[in-house]
């Protein structure tokens, strides 16, 4: 699986990737989780607001940190 | 209540002396650090609360389909007052709406009053100013991002966009879409977090603004700076723009200084040309616009914005 977290580095991006990590780990999953910080590239997903979360190319969330329960919702 | 929490530490804990010149900004200091601590954690709970809810997404639906002969301007210019995000989110939202077929006139007009008119700094201003003063400074933040975006239309500068925000331009794409479906309660620890770290980062610029604000109200003796930047000098709303360009702070923390300036006598207009060129144009906000404008559009949008910041402090100077 492949998890992006699109942000131009402010301390909310940061958050959301712990999460992500955090919510991976407690379900014991696997992914590739990718940080993506060029704004070319976080405009190409067509977010307005971020942090933005996509996973396997789609943009499931945006505009906020998203909890860790939250997160593992998403993954299942 | 404030009040006497400040006689509290100052007089009795630590037993200074009321006449004394230190004591007294002390007291001044503390007093309206809380106050001004109180009033910001409730303004931030509010405005998370609605940034929760706030659907940006709509918000550009409705202003691609305006085409009201210069209203739509006037349109863009009050959502941007009203919609609450996170500088950080500005590069994105400025491309999503430009993605959607808003005129970059439009856009622009969105663009420069979302800083301008600040909800913390609004609320600030209320407790500190009165409704009047507040509504007017709304007003003209509003009046400021229509006329100038309205002027910026006028030019065609599509082409002073950086070259990867014209390519991206060409290719029109549905906003991508997600409904929320949480309950308020879900929401809470959410909107607590973010609140918290708000906090934490305006905090400090309010502190500042506060200490600044506490030694010219100490220090600069009345009747000092009215003499300089009084009603008198032609050129004071002028310098006070130019000067706030460099000087970069929240909004929150220049409501204080304010506050102080026009106590020792300084003009109204000239105090709020002061604030809105420190939170209206900056250095950092240069950089943000960098990535998206060629060099060339920045500086057409600090003139535009800089000319008009000052015809308004001019016209509030002549008015109030």
């Amino acid at each position: 699986m492949k998890i992006k977290v699109l942000g131009s580095g402010c301390k909310k991006c940061i958050a959301l990737e712990e999460h992500v990590r955090q919510a991976l780990s407690e379900l014991g999953k696997q992914a590739e989780v990718e940080k993506v910080t060029d704004m070319l590239e976080i405009t190409q997903y067509n977010v307005m607001k971020t942090p933005a979360l996509v996973i396997e190319e789609k943009v499931v969330s945006s505009g906020r940190v998203n909890s860790v329960e939250e997160v593992k919702s998403f993954l299942e | 209540m404030f009040e006497q929490i400040a006689n509290t530490i100052v007089f009795d804990w630590m037993a200074l002396d009321s006449s004394h010149h230190w004591s007294q900004a002390l007291h001044f200091f503390i007093y309206d650090s809380l106050k001004i601590s109180f009033l910001v954690i409730f303004v931030i709970s509010f405005m998370g609360v609605v940034n929760s809810y706030f659907p940006v997404d709509k918000v550009r639906g409705f202003l691609e389909n305006k085409k009201l002969y210069g209203l739509e301007h006037l349109l863009a210019s009050i959502l941007g007052a009203v919609t609450p995000f996170c500088s950080c989110s500005s590069i994105p939202l400025f491309i999503g709406f430009l993605k959607g077929g808003i005129p970059l006139g439009v856009t622009l007009s969105f663009l420069i009053t979302s800083p301008l008119v600040n909800e913390v700094a609004l609320f600030l201003f209320l407790g500190i100013f009165g409704l009047k003063v507040t509504v007017i400074y709304a007003l003209s933040g509003i009046f400021v991002g229509t006329v100038v975006g309205l002027i910026l239309s006028q030019l065609g500068l599509e082409t002073y966009l950086e070259d990867w925000v014209q390519e991206q331009l060409k290719q029109k794409m549905e906003m991508a879409k997600f409904e929320d479906h949480r309950t308020f309660s879900q929401r809470v620890p959410e909107i607590k977090a973010e609140a918290i770290d708000t906090f934490k980062r305006i905090i400090p610029y309010v502190l500042g603004g506060i200490a600044i604000g506490g030694i010219i109200h100490g220090f600069v003796p009345t009747g000092y700076l009215e003499e300089y930047m009084g009603k008198d000098n032609i050129f004071a709303v002028p310098i006070s723009t130019i000067l706030a360009i460099p000087m970069y702070s929240n909004a929150s923390g220049v409501v204080p200084v304010i506050q102080s300036l026009v106590a020792k006598g300084i003009p109204l207009g000239t105090a709020m040309a002061f604030m809105m060129s420190v939170v209206g144009l900056s250095l950092p906000e240069a950089m943000l616009l960098k990535k998206v404008m060629k060099l060339k559009l920045i500086g057409i949008y600090f003139t535009t914005v800089a000319l008009s910041i000052i015809c308004l402090g001019y016209i509030f100077n002549l008015v109030l």
